[in-house]
């Protein structure tokens, strides 16, 4: 390579990284910016998304699978795609994400197969979650909780669970067939029955909802009285007094485990 | 013998000639519906009165038809003597028996992968002159097809696809020309309105809706940005025969997001245009959302009454302008909305500072999809109202980078939905001449679908969640619903197959027509 390709070659790399200061940023980092950070962290560190700032994405293991996520995002999880991009954006974008992963990161300290123990004993957690197949239906599936959360953002949740309630609606849809946000409900039938549960669906003419003991009811609104819809709560308790500190990294390192499969 | 007698007199509705006549009058032949909106005043109303209140109750589905193509199914059946006829998607036509649902005949046309299409590969309906039927394709042409058997009559290249052009908007047919529209108001195309000789697919005229160095509007551009100036025309305008004017909606201007390439109003983006039917001249402009940053696409269908022509706008206000001069009468508040004060005497926005998009993101009502957006109004004339449906959904608007590049998506950001908002919608009555609040019928999701008014006092909708909905039209009280089982994106229409009115809407992927038992 001639010593001035070599030389933009080596700019480029650095205009790539996370870390360089510019009041120009490249535009990559402007578009992760806009379009990623929100849910994968300003520095790939994670937030509602899982971390970027890892060796290996196990999802985008290599650069077409990479560029194919981020193109066409990930159906079935809140990851949208980007038509927004230009082919030769997607590939900015891409190599910015790898960059992300070259940076340094810390593990999760905690021990795992304790965490799995807690989990199942002392947190009691598979009551309202299900966990490869076993488990409630009241809260989100946790299967593969640790391939779509960061270690801050689980940890979060579990001290403040109405923090981390969950919600699609930041990504753009053209219609919901089912919301997945787990909406708390407080609805009195006409004939003066109440009834407290999650929504499963709605429409202008119905509602769908289940109980806290996992009990299906379907009513056409005008049998109802009153729906009271509790934006931003949580059934799920605070875990602050249940788990020790070092609990709640053995806890996160077992639910960061959960990667899908079995 | 008696019995061929028999089938060529059934069959000679078949061959009847749908005469610029017969459209103009299409009030007076509700039996049928023979233009995108009913009639060129762009009602979307019938004065058929056979489904009431009193009896909508029993309004049962006689038949569906499932598409052949799992893109969004927007079409706008034609209906005359008898027989439907439709585009489906990506861009295919078929006449159905309306007694029946049965495929009469089906034109299929391959579409080159390349197309590119913002919004899915769809197309929203046929129009009709004489014994032809007149589509426009996804690869931006205009087809002519024999009304009996689906043929190809003449097939013209309206715009280059591979320029971002395509075609997804129902053509008009007006005295003996072919209007048509095109799409790629997000690739940075130069937006058009052409005329055709119906007979031989014979461009007659072209209506630039950017203009070009020298003409007036052009110094509303900064540098060259003209010609990636979009303001696309996807949706069907309306005809007024008295000025002989054709009202057309036109589109954001490109980049979406990115004002900063465009400084200046960027005319004729976001305007309704009133054109001269037979040249194509440019009478009069209204501009609703000067230099746009929002995608607010002025695609909706403009509404005649009086010497009146009106519009609820994508940016969330209602409008009533003189119908031969484009002057602003009255315009209000119909949707949610937090970018403008609200509009100055002229009609212009009083815009809040600080509502434009940037790195960090904006969130602003009406989102990038509008408070209403290009599903048909309806108009009845018999009250005055005009019938709407609402959408109340924010965006979070980011501006970014916009580098042109022939035939690719030309954004200038991006948009995101807002965390733990859930969108919703309504269908509201205004009443026409202020658009004053008469009533709203709350829906759960932000809806797709269009509306349809009838003499018999009800107007006939459809949800995102699948449901087809008769409101009684004085009080919006809901009358009738059926779940289709499929989001509805798509216009309902009325007419008569055996002396029974029908309703029909397309959902989901399947058309379905309606009678009451």
């Amino acid at each position: 390579m001639p010593t001035f390709e070599r030389l933009l070659f080596l700019w480029g790399l650095l205009a790539l990284a996370p870390q360089t200061p510019s009041s120009l940023p490249h535009p990559a980092e402007r578009h992760y910016a806009a379009s990623c950070a929100g849910c994968h962290g300003p520095q790939g560190e994670g937030a509602s998304g899982p971390s970027l700032a890892q060796a290996g994405l196990e999802r985008a293991a290599t650069e077409q699978a990479l560029f194919d996520v981020i193109r066409n995002g990930i159906v079935g999880t809140e990851m949208p795609g980007t038509r927004h991009f230009t082919d030769e954006e997607v590939r900015q974008v891409a190599d910015y994400v790898r960059s992300l992963g070259r940076a340094a990161v810390r593990a999760a300290s905690g021990n795992a197969a304790r965490g799995e123990e807690l989990v199942r004993a002392k947190g009691g957690c598979q009551k309202c979650h299900t966990l490869r197949g076993r488990g409630g239906s009241l809260g989100p599936d946790l299967t593969e909780i640790g391939a779509r959360r960061s270690p801050a953002y689980l940890r979060a949740a579990l001290l403040d669970p109405e923090a981390a309630v969950p919600d699609n609606f930041s990504t753009y849809r053209w219609v919901t067939v089912i919301p997945d946000n787990f909406l708390q409900l407080r609805v009195s039938t006409r004939d003066g029955r109440r009834i407290t549960g999650a929504r499963v669906n709605e429409d202008a003419f119905s509602i769908q909802i289940r109980d806290l003991d996992g009990r299906h009811y379907s009513f056409w609104k005008d049998e109802l009285a009153e729906i009271r819809k509790d934006w931003g709560k949580s059934p799920m308790p605070s875990f602050r007094k249940t788990f020790s500190d070092a609990e709640l990294d053995d806890v996160v390192a077992w639910l960061l485990s959960l990667r899908g499969g079995s | 013998m008696r019995r061929a007698i028999l089938a060529l007199t059934l069959a000679a509705p078949l061959a009847a000639q749908v005469s610029y006549e017969r459209i103009l009058r299409a009030a007076s032949e509700p039996a049928n519906w023979l233009t995108y909106s009913g009639g060129y005043a762009g009602h979307r109303h019938s004065r058929l009165a056979q489904i009431t209140p009193a009896n909508v109750a029993r309004l049962k589905p006689v038949w569906t038809y499932q598409a052949n193509n799992l893109n969004k199914f927007e079409t706008s059946p034609l209906a005359i003597d008898g027989v439907l006829y439709i585009s489906e998607p990506p861009s295919n036509a078929a006449a159905l028996d309306g007694r029946t649902g049965r495929p009469l005949w089906f034109y299929r046309r391959s579409i080159p992968p390349e197309v590119r299409a913002c919004c899915g590969q769809v197309n929203r309906g046929l129009a009709v002159l004489d014994d032809s039927l007149f589509l426009g394709t996804l690869d931006a042409h205009l087809v002519a097809l024999d009304l009996k058997t689906g043929r190809v009559r003449w097939d013209t290249t309206v715009a280059d696809y591979k320029l971002g052009y395509s075609i997804t908007v129902a053509p008009l047919a007006v005295k003996d020309k072919i209007l048509i529209g095109v799409s790629g108001g997000e690739l940075g195309v130069r937006g058009l309105i052409d005329a055709y000789d119906a007979k031989t697919g014979r461009r007659l005229w072209r209506f630039w809706t950017v203009p070009g160095p020298g003409e007036a509007g052009n110094e509303t551009w900064a540098g060259d940005s003209w010609k990636t100036g979009a303001a696309a025309t996807w949706i069907t305008g309306s005809f007024d025969p008295e000025t002989n004017l054709i009202f057309w909606g036109t589109g954001n201007p490109g980049p979406d997001y990115d004002g900063d390439v465009r400084q200046g109003d960027n005319l004729y983006s976001d305007s309704l245009v009133a054109l001269d039917a037979d040249t194509g001249t440019l009478r009069w402009h209204f501009q609703f959302t000067p230099h746009d940053v929002h995608d607010w696409d002025s695609n909706q269908v403009p509404v005649l009454f009086d010497k009146f022509v009106a519009t609820a706008n994508r940016n969330g206000f209602y409008y009533v302008l003189e119908r031969a001069t484009g002057k602003f009468l009255a315009g209000r508040e119909f949707g949610k909305q937090t970018w403008s004060k609200g509009l100055d005497d002229r009609g212009r926005p009083v815009v809040i500072p600080n509502t434009e998009p940037t790195a960090k993101g904006v969130m602003i009502y009406p989102g990038m999809h509008g408070a209403t957006n290009w599903f048909s109004p309806a108009y009845n004339p018999n009250t005055g109202t005009f019938f709407v449906a609402v959408r109340e959904e924010p965006t979070v608007f980011f501006k970014g980078p916009s580098k042109y590049s022939p035939g690719a998506f030309f954004f200038g950001g991006s948009i995101r939905g807002v965390r733990g908002l859930e969108p919703s919608g309504s269908i509201k009555a205004l009443k026409a001449a202020s658009g004053e609040l008469e009533w709203q019928f709350l829906m759960h999701s932000p809806p797709w679908g269009g509306l349809l008014s009838t003499a018999g006092g009800l107007v006939f909708g459809g949800s995102a969640e699948g449901y087809f909905f008769a409101l009684d039209s004085p009080s919006g009280r809901p009358l009738w619903r059926y779940p289709t089982g499929g989001a509805i994106f798509a216009n309902p229409v009325t007419y008569v197959v055996n002396g029974k009115q029908h309703v029909s809407i397309a959902s989901g992927h399947s058309l379905f027509a309606f009678a009451v038992e």
